[in-house]
Formats: C-alpha cells, structure tokens, sequence
C-alpha cells in the first residue's frame, strides 16, 4: 500500500476511522432497574391517590391496599386461605406434572402410545380447563377433588407436548452410543434420554406453573370457602377493592415464587450448558 | 478374537449401499476402511457392531473375546457422543454402570483408562470445557473402559483440526504399540489409512463393494510424514480412489 500512495499524500478528507457498526441486539438484565420500574409506579399510584387524581372508588391507594392485607394477617385468615390454595396448587400441580412426564414419555418412546395418545392430547390441549369445571364438579364434588382435578388436567397437557417434544429432539447419536455399549432399554430412556429432554421439560414445567395458578383462582371462585381465589371473589362482590388488589398482589408474587423455584431448579440441574 | 465378514450387503429400500463385502478383522491388528462420500462405510461400521441389521450375509465373532472384557464390540464415534451433563469420570463410568462388577473395580477401571488417556488431572471437567481432541480422549478412555475385543471407529479424527489431529494420532499409535488392540477404521482421510493401517480396504462409490485391500507390512513406529514408502502408498491409493471421488462428488444425494 506504501507504494501505490507514495508521492501522493492522502489529504485529511480522504483518512477517515472505519465507523463502527456492530454491536447491540444482546440485552442484559439489570436487576436494579427491575425495581426501580416497580418502585417508581407504586409511588405515582401512591401520590396520585393521595392527591385525589385517581378516586379511592376507581382504584385504592397501595397503602390501602398494604392495610387490608394486614387486616386479612390479623384477622387469621391468612393463613386459612393460603394453606387451602397452596395445598390444591401443590396437588394439582405435582400430580399433573408427574403423570404428564409418564405420558409424554411413553409417546416420546412409543409408537403405539404415539399413534394413540399424540392426537387425542391435541385435541384436548386447546379447550379451556374452566368450562370443564362443571363437568369436574359432577365428577368429582363440589369440594377440593374438582379443584385440583381442573390444575391438574391444565398441568398436564403442557407437561406431555413439552416431554414428548424435548425427547424428538434428544440427540440420536447420544441413544446409539447408549445402544452400543449395551445399556439396557431403563438405563438408555434414564441416563440418555431424561436428562437430555429436561431443559425442554422445565421450560414446559414454568408454562404449566403459571396456567395452574389462573385455573387455582378460576376453580376457587366457583364455590370455595377458603383461598386466594375466593378472597378475591368475595371482595369483588363486597365492591371492596382494596382487598381486590391485595389478593392480586398474592396471585403475583405465587407467581414469582413459582418461576422462581423454576429458575433454581434450572440453574441446579442445567448447570452444564453454561 | 477375530471379526469375519461373509457376503455382506445392505440396502435401504431400493437403495443399494453395500455389495457382497467379504472381510478378515485379525486380533491385534487395524484394518482401515477407505472410500469416497456415499460409499456405505460408515453402514458397514454399523452392521460390523450389530448397530444395523445386514439387507444379507453375516458378521461372526471367531474366538472368545478377552477376560474381563464387558462389551466385546466398542464404537468411538466421529462426534464424540458424550453426555454434555456428565463429567469426563461420569461418562465412563456411564458403561460401567450397568455391569455387575464391584465399585472398587469400576473404581479401577475408570482410574486406569484415565491414566492411560492422559486425562486423570480432568476427571471432574464437562466435556464443554474440554477441547475436541479431549473430547475424544474421553471417548477413547470410555471405549478402553470396557476393555473391548475390536474397537470400531467411525472417523475419530474428521472432527478435529489437523494439528489435534496428528498428535491423536501419535497418541494411537503409542497405544496400539503398548496394547495390540484389534480395530477397525473407517476414515475419507488416506494420510491417516496408511499412518495407521495394517490393512487398507478400498471401498468403491455406491453400491460399495471392496476394490483392493491393501497390506502395509511396515511398523506403525518408522510411518513418519516424510518416509518416502508411506507416501508412495497413499499416493498408490489415491491413484485408486481419485476418479471413484470425483463421480461421487458429482452424484444426487438420495
């Protein structure tokens, strides 16, 4: 290049710095910021309360809000109703996952339980668990059974589309290594082909997690006595909003517990792809 | 214990991949496989271990296979196939487990093949932290592990750059040279057929059947990069292969 320039001196038009045009389109979470947003909306909803912009009657103030849950704490009926939602969640929740595992397994592995079971769980995946609900309260009572029947089926059909899809996608050549050093057809499906499916697994776990939470609140609103979701149906009623807004607050922070078990259980068991 | 193949040819529905292949696999030495793209070499691996059934013909196991020898018949495959959520111990000790032998000699086992692969000091690293050419010295050890009668490898070394290449490849031959194990190798590479071959069977393009088999009498110790006898011969095999590649470069695949 010396050479072609030589004599010739570039003017100071023509030397320019490449401009530089790559970069960005990888975003990175910043904690903090997370909770300035909610901090900051608090406070606008707060003072715009206090100031009379928003009317008490359209929406309450978080500190009211704040006060009818520490009124629900004194009163003892905390406790009562989150016992009651947490244990249906709990069952609805563990057993639709488990038999959903089984299931999704079996198709995953299966040709008959494929051929069988793949076209019938489409079908049903898409219908709404809550207009079931009648029919799970003929079939299994007005008490917990229908409840927990209703998180249970809304559970369950994430859990085998998400199964049997993270087994499709296991990498054949891991199952012939498996199959060339003659391990058994258990071994193969439980140390090659589980593992393998369980990041495809735990992604349907958290879309499963969130659904039995909406079905929870649907199914406790139909004739509970106790739990979140009748809570807020009576406050409803009571055109009490600021225990309305309480009992969300409660819906919203299960949800965050939840996907946050979720992400632990990631970061435990998935730890080797990062 | 020899492996002996007789009449062997495979199809996959009106495709014919493998055509009358008859072949000796002796104790104790490597037979190289060779072909172009296409030309059924790695189906031919895969029958070799009973991970394919033949279309016809028959692959025998002449003699018993070694004492103590848990899976006869050991693939090292071209992508590794290591569990990505195992630890390089947990991936040999995946073989061991399903045996019923004690855990201080699984212990043994793993603490030994470890050693002979050189890789005792990462026995707790993931195979992500591990480069390829580790990669497939874990898959080498987990292969040992099991203490195989024929080890049959499906081009360990294509997935590698040459430079991990030809220290594996050293790391073979030392191998071979302390344990005389018996294997059969399937690889496109001709360098590697004449560094490593006791035998070279040249494979025709599809269907493929055995053009030649090559004999190299010559210790796998003295075939250096430069020995004038080792490059005659891989020219002599190219010589033999180059048109075969070139009509199956131009070919339609399926």
């Amino acid at each position: 290049m010396a050479d072609v320039t030589a004599g010739a001196t570039p003017s100071p038009s023509e030397t320019r710095p490449v401009r530089f045009r790559g970069g960005g389109f990888l975003p990175k979470p910043r904690r903090i910021i997370g909770f300035i947003t909610f901090a900051v909306i608090l406070l606008a909803w707060e003072l715009g309360s206090r100031s009379g912009v928003i009317p008490a009657l359209v929406l309450p103030a978080p500190s009211e809000a704040w006060a009818a849950f520490m009124d629900l704490v004194r009163s003892g009926n905390l406790q009562k109703h989150l016992s009651a939602s947490l244990w249906r969640l709990f069952l609805g929740f563990t057993f639709g996952s488990i038999l959903g595992l089984i299931v999704g397994t079996a198709i995953g592995l299966n040709s008959l339980a494929r051929s069988a079971l793949a076209p019938l769980v489409s079908a049903i995946f898409p219908i709404p668990k809550i207009a079931l609900l009648p029919l799970f309260i003929i079939w299994f009572g007005i008490g917990e059974g229908s409840k927990v029947a209703t998180i249970l089926f809304g559970c369950f059909f994430p859990t085998v589309i998400a199964t049997y899809g993270g087994i499709d996608s296991v990498d054949r050549a891991l199952i012939r290594m498996g199959q060339s050093f003659g391990l058994s057809r258990v071994d193969i499906i439980r140390k090659i082909v589980l593992p393998a499916a369980l990041p495809a697994i735990l992604s349907g776990m958290r879309i499963s997690a969130s659904i039995s939470i909406i079905l929870l609140v649907a199914a406790e609103m139909i004739g509970a006595e106790y739990g979140i979701g009748a809570y807020v149906l009576l406050a409803g009623n009571l055109m009490s909003t600021d225990q309305l807004i309480a009992g969300v607050a409660m819906l919203s922070v299960f949800g965050l517990t939840v996907n946050y078990l979720i992400t632990l259980a990631e970061r435990r068991f998935l730890a080797w792809r990062n | 214990m020899d492996l002996r193949v007789e009449g062997l040819s495979h199809r996959y529905d009106d495709l014919e991949v493998l055509r009358d292949i008859n072949l000796e696999i002796n104790a104790g030495e490597i037979v190289c496989v060779i072909g172009p793209s296409g030309c059924g070499k790695s189906t031919l691996l895969r029958l070799l271990g009973g991970l394919e059934q033949p279309s016809e013909g028959q692959v025998l196991q002449v003699g018993e296979p070694p004492e103590g020898s848990l899976n006869p018949l050991t693939y090292v495959f071209q992508d590794f196939a290591l569990l990505p959520w195992r630890s390089v111990e947990g991936n040999v000790s995946l073989v061991l487990e399903g045996h019923k032998i004690p855990a201080a000699e699984k212990e043994a086992r793993i603490a030994d093949v470890l050693e002979r692969t050189r890789l005792s000091d990462f026995r707790n690293a993931v195979p992500k932290q591990l480069s390829g050419g580790m990669k497939q010295r874990v898959a080498i050890a987990r292969a040992l592990s099991v203490n195989p009668a024929v080890l049959l490898m499906d081009e360990p070394l294509s997935a590698l750059d040459s430079q991990t290449r030809e220290l594996l490849m050293d790391d073979l031959i030392d191998l071979w040279e302390r344990e005389r194990f018996t294997s059969c190798y399937i690889t496109h590479n001709l360098a590697e057929a004449v560094r490593l071959g006791h035998k070279v069977v040249v494979l025709s393009r599809r269907p493929g059947l055995i053009r030649e088999v090559v004999e190299i009498d010559m210790p796998l110790k003295e075939r250096t990069l430069s020995n004038p006898v080792v490059a005659g011969i891989q020219q002599q095999l190219w010589d033999m292969m180059r048109k075969e590649a070139q009509a199956a470069d131009v070919e339609l695949a399926g």
